[in-house]
């Protein structure tokens, strides 16, 4: 394939340098070629803040991509487990299926925005709507997130080993929110919640997971107090 | 029988006003009974400039018609040939709108499906994902990517013909789909990832991009997901339509959808299906403007809906400049919405006392958010489901949509075309001021256009 330069000699690894190689290309591969080519590691150069990297993968690989993403970085992913060695925009690991995502540096707007599973891992912060319209996904943030995050969150559950900021929470229905930190304030229907023992050892896992140091006593429960769920408490009065 | 003296002193008086008939005055007495504004089904109720606005000019001493019933008129449509290897080839111009499974039952859902690969066009999902019954019963699908994503997943974008990216609705632009709990039975529940039976509420506002610029983007990564293989559709509903056709281009469109008020939803406030929005006429010519501004007619194909109802409209939509038509309401109207009776076990039974029962009456029907509709549509319902039988249904679909492309063909003949995309502005007139203003066509037996040519 033209523009792709074999740095690792070994099968089972192959580069795409984005310098040299279009994106399309290297998401060509992951859809077409990467199924039973015996490739199981898959190292990108040269990212630069592309947009799009490895999306829509439908098969078990683990990525590289050694530097900074644009956006929706890994969005749709399906079974692979991809690492960003660096900062990513947009919407990294959007309406993820399964699989893995972590992220070494800071993610920008709506990180993991609608992902119905795997595990989103971002190590820095993540900026606004984190975990937005989640559906099933689990997201652990190392650092803190910014307003409005997991916005209508429907299923799941985000870890925030710092600070949260405004309207966290806002119209949740059954996603689950862990905060280490502070939070600003909370969304439209959101309630503080007191831990349970499932609360306990769920965090413990995502935190053992994350490979983050924190006791899950530290954190706080956040979810719907289901007030929302029904459109108008008094709509059948009659008067 | 013997006839009376009338004592005219005990005449009842009916002078009714303009201002509050008995629309506005049962709309009060309604928010006064409940303080909480009426959530209903189907688009604007409201007289407005339409189609039916327009006329035909037809041949003449100048123009030269074609034999009406023999003389071939092809009605054949592409869309999406900007960028996608494969784009959406149709037999017909006409196209089923995007409407959700949980708004329509699953048995609608495959009515349309089997209608639509019959006729050679395509039918669309809705908000909540695309079912096993469409994508089976569907040649062409598309499939929509709406605020919610509720049920959006990369193995039906990889199943679809084309994807519509959806900013807006007709009926309500600017606003959410709502679901009200008694459709969300488990299997929807379960689509779309929600609690049974919650009033689901959808986001209004795409969760990962905001502006046009991150459309680009995400138009993007919706094009390598899919190898750059299907068309991508971005609609709208109506409102700054100019302006947001031409940021669809921008974005990488391949088609635009555009959807007027009269466009219909399951569930919406009635205030924001009457009063938000501008009517089709007039959304379809700033569409069109925008096209012809970018030179983009022909490579962005234009699909038009809100209020299609007949040949005639299809025709008038083709002449001002859509390349296609989608309709929503018209094919539940096929199916038998707001019609007295339902077709079961080989005969026909009355629906009069469950539209009764709903406070409602055949011909006045909008209660789709109730889940309880009489003729077995809009609804989750399992025994009422019964009365649609996804045969019967795509019969009358079917029927219904080759209708509409007969009476289509035999204007575009009487035009002199022999392609129904060779309908011209030329072709059509105004029959009223506000028609003419909105469309940008002469007055009929004037030359006068308001607004762009001098005084009449």
């Amino acid at each position: 394939m033209a523009g792709v330069t074999a740095t690792v000699p070994t099968a089972a690894t192959r580069v795409f340098d984005l310098a040299d190689a279009p994106v399309r290309a290297l998401n060509q591969f992951l859809h077409h070629e990467l199924r039973g080519s015996g490739v199981q590691r898959v190292e990108i150069l040269n990212p630069n803040g592309a947009h799009n990297i490895a999306v829509g993968i439908d098969h078990p690989v683990t990525i590289d991509i050694q530097g900074h993403g644009g956006y929706y970085v890994a969005g749709m992913n399906k079974h692979a487990d991809v690492t960003v060695h660096g900062n990513v925009g947009w919407g990294v690991a959007e309406n993820m299926m399964s699989g893995t995502v972590r992220v070494k540096g800071f993610a920008s707007e709506s990180a993991g925005a609608t992902g119905h599973g795997g595990t989103l891992i971002i190590e820095g912060d993540a900026s606004l709507r984190c975990g937005i319209s989640m559906k099933g996904i689990d997201i652990v943030v190392g650092g803190r997130v910014g307003n409005f995050s997991a916005f209508m969150g429907q299923a799941g559950r985000l870890v925030v080993c710092g600070d949260a900021g405004d309207g966290l929470g806002d119209s949740l229905y059954e996603a689950v929110l862990y905060v280490r930190g502070k939070i600003k304030s909370l969304g439209a229907d959101a309630q503080e919640e007191p831990m349970t023992e499932a609360d306990l050892a769920g965090v413990a896992d995502l935190l053992k997971k994350a490979g983050f140091p924190y006791d899950p006593t530290e954190f706080k429960r956040v979810a719907s107090a289901r007030s929302l769920y029904h459109w108008n408490a008094d709509a059948n009065q009659e008067y | 029988m013997m006839n009376k003296p009338v004592e005219l002193g005990k005449r009842i008086q009916r002078e009714e006003s303009a201002g509050y008939d008995r629309t506005v005055l049962d709309y009060i007495h309604n928010a006064a009974a409940h303080g909480l504004y009426e959530i209903r089904g189907l688009g604007a109720k409201r007289r407005l400039p339409h189609f039916d606005d327009l006329v035909f000019l037809a041949a003449s001493g100048s123009r030269y018609p074609l034999e009406g019933y023999r003389e071939k008129c092809t009605t054949k449509t592409v869309l999406g040939t900007r960028y996608a290897k494969k784009p959406i080839e149709l037999d017909i111009p006409i196209t089923f709108a995007g409407m959700s499974f949980g708004s329509l039952s699953a048995r609608v859902k495959e009515s349309l499906g089997r209608a639509a690969t019959e006729l050679g066009t395509s039918t669309t999902t809705g908000d909540g994902g695309m079912t096993p019954e469409e994508r089976q019963s569907s040649r062409q699908l598309v499939y929509q990517c709406l605020p919610s994503r509720y049920g959006f997943n990369p193995d039906d974008v990889r199943k679809a013909n084309a994807i519509e990216m959806v900013i807006g609705q007709g009926a309500k632009p600017g606003g959410g789909g709502m679901l009200l709990g008694q459709k969300v039975n488990p299997r929807v529940a379960k689509m779309r990832t929600l609690p049974e039976g919650v009033d689901q509420r959808s986001a209004c506002r795409h969760p990962d991009w905001t502006g046009p610029d991150d459309l680009v983007i995400k138009i993007h990564e919706l094009r390598e997901i899919t190898d750059w293989q299907i068309p991508i559709y971005v609609k709208v509903g109506a409102t700054r339509t100019n302006h947001d056709v031409k940021l669809a281009v921008h974005a990488g469109a391949d088609v635009v959808v555009v959807d007027g008020m009269q466009g219909g939803t399951a569930a919406t406030q009635s205030v924001f299906i009457e009063h938000v929005g501008i009517p089709t006429l007039a959304a379809l010519r700033q569409a069109v403007d925008a096209l012809e501004e970018m030179d983009m007619r022909g490579k962005v194909q234009l699909v038009i809906s809100g209020g299609i109802r007949s040949g005639a409209d299809v025709a008038k939509a083709l002449a001002m400049g859509a390349d296609a038509v989608s309709i929503g309401q018209g094919a539940l109207m096929a199916l038998g919405c707001n019609n007295d009776t339902y077709w079961k076990d080989g005969s026909n039974w009355s629906a009069e006392a469950d539209y009764a029962r709903l406070g409602t009456a055949p011909g006045y029907c909008h209660h789709c958010h109730t889940g309880k509709c009489p003729v077995g549509i809009t609804t989750q319902d399992a025994e009422l489901e019964q009365r649609l039988d996804p045969t019967v249904g795509a019969r009358r679909l079917k029927n219904y949509f080759k209708t509409l492309n007969m009476e289509l063909t035999t204007i575009a003949r009487a035009c002199g075309k022999s392609n129904v995309h060779h309908l011209e502005r030329e072709d059509l007139v105004a029959l009223t001021l506000e028609a003419a203003a909105m469309a940008r066509l002469p007055l009929a037996g004037t030359s006068w256009i308001p607004g762009v040519s001098g005084p009449l």
